[in-house]
């Protein structure tokens, strides 16, 4: 009961956050036509209809370049096969969009955010490859792991490795971009942070990438790790890309687990007990 | 026989691994947001009792284990395997080798009843009850009257544990025992 009281507070809290920022509230469709090609991300399929959304981007972004102001949607996703103590297939996403703004601009407000809602603390950055050399040399992997898998494992190792403490990892590798630009002085690496709390990964955010062909680059490319892994082969969303290519603003966006937030407010272990319905007894 | 993916791993699951049977204890979902998902899984080897964990790519499976606990009654050893019967009325019995006895060999009692891992219908682990009431066959003579002091002294019981047991205990007394600790709980009667 405490955790339904915390998170209808927490509802509010964010939603007076962004008003008194002048950002704007939008719903974008739950139930989408597509979806995204990432390969570690799964969507539900719905018979003749499309995908229930992994996540509000695309929509978000089509809005943003129809002419849109700075937006956020807060509201539920869903995400096939991710079920755990930190993961529910479906879960509450904050996801907004800064127009004019850049990775670094976004990253001080997602702290602003955070510390109205956990109360002010510091944060730390670090590189993305110091976080994975956190992982040490002893970590036991599967036998057939593939190097881009055993850096995901590293990665999730290390997070953990960081201990208690507000992090933002940045400078993701170039391959690692997903929709994050690349660094203009350095195209190694993706301009995308993560914010780490308490050893829990809260948000990931971009300096959004708006070139419609190297969009369609990358979904091809997703395309074919997901051909040669038998995964699902999403068409490419059309609509989204023919928004970029009449033009995405200059902005920064970044999501973030709200589910995760409530349980870092409560000290919670577990997902469930910041759910009223957890999966399993939804 | 079956097979399980990590998904469906949980706790109390029995599954082969490297060829032995094994339970879940623990299983962890970890997956960075843009990355593979895997689950980390603690085991307990049934055999060896040993626990230790691995990580699997999410999606990879096990081959389930067939594994089952029988309440059995313990009869007797013959000093190279150990004689269990099922308590259901059928009489059936099984023996267990040494190594299913390893860790329970001294609270054997006869006609008492134990929790019988079978593999594949083999005993492969036997744990005793929590707790037993056995008689002690040895130890230093008692200290008549010294019921409120401290200090302890060993003592065999029958089925062949030393218990450390306060100084008035004497032979032929009998013990509540908790097989977990080994440690003396009460005289179950009078002496």
């Amino acid at each position: 009961m405490q955790a339904l009281e915390t998170r209808a507070r927490l509802l509010h809290d964010v939603r007076a956050f962004f008003h008194g920022r002048g950002v704007l509230e939008v719903q974008t469709a739950i139930l989408g036509g597509a979806t995204v090609t990432d390969p570690a991300v799964e969507s539900f399929q719905v018979d003749g209809l499309g995908y229930l959304q992994p996540s509000p981007e695309y929509q978000l972004k089509r809005l943003l370049a129809a002419g849109a102001p700075s937006l956020y949607q807060l509201g539920p996703v869903f995400r096939a096969g991710e079920s755990g103590r930190r993961h529910n297939p479906e879960f509450v996403m904050l996801e907004w969009y800064r127009l004019g703004f850049s990775d670094v601009e976004l990253m001080k407000e997602v702290a602003e955010l955070v510390d109205l809602i956990l109360g002010p603390s510091e944060y730390r950055t670090l590189a993305y490859a110091e976080v994975v050399s956190l992982a040490g040399d002893q970590l036991a992997v599967p036998a057939d792991i593939r190097p881009r898998e055993l850096l995901d494992l590293r990665f999730s190792v290390g997070i953990e490795a960081l201990g208690p403490g507000r992090f933002f990892v940045t400078d993701y590798p170039s391959d690692q971009a997903a929709l994050a630009r690349l660094r203009d002085e350095d195209a190694t690496v993706a301009a995308r942070f993560e914010l780490v709390v308490d050893g829990l990964e809260l948000a990931n955010g971009y300096y959004e990438l708006g070139n419609p062909d190297e969009l369609r680059r990358r979904f091809q490319r997703d395309l074919e790790v997901r051909c040669s892994a038998g995964q699902h082969q999403p068409a490419v969303d059309e609509k989204f890309l023919a928004a970029m290519k009449a033009g995405l603003p200059d902005c920064a966006g970044v999501a973030l687990g709200f589910d995760r937030l409530l349980m870092l407010k409560l000290g919670a272990d577990d997902l469930a007990d910041v759910m009223a319905f957890p999966i399993g007894r939804a | 026989m079956a097979n399980f993916s990590t998904s469906e791993f949980k706790s109390g699951l029995k599954v082969m691994f490297e060829g032995d049977p094994c339970a879940i204890l623990e299983n962890e979902f970890v997956k960075p947001g843009k990355g593979q998902a895997f689950n980390r899984v603690r085991f307990r080897n049934l055999r060896s009792g040993r626990v230790w964990e691995r990580t699997f790519k999410s999606g990879e499976s096990l081959e389930a284990a067939d594994v089952m606990e029988l309440d059995m009654e313990y009869l007797y050893t013959d000093g190279e395997f150990w004689h269990f019967m099922k308590t259901d009325g059928s009489y059936e019995q099984t023996a267990a080798p040494e190594a299913a006895v390893a860790d329970s060999k001294d609270w054997l009692k006869e006609q008492e009843t134990y929790a019988v891992t079978l593999w594949n219908d083999d005993p492969i682990s036997v744990s005793p009850p929590n707790f037993l009431e056995l008689e002690v066959v040895e130890t230093d003579p008692g200290l008549k009257g010294d019921t409120a002091q401290g200090g302890s002294k060993p003592a065999k019981v029958s089925t062949g544990a030393v218990v450390k047991v306060p100084l008035f205990v004497e032979i032929g007394d009998v013990l509540r025992v908790d097989t977990r600790s080994g440690e003396y709980v009460s005289r179950a009667r009078g002496s």
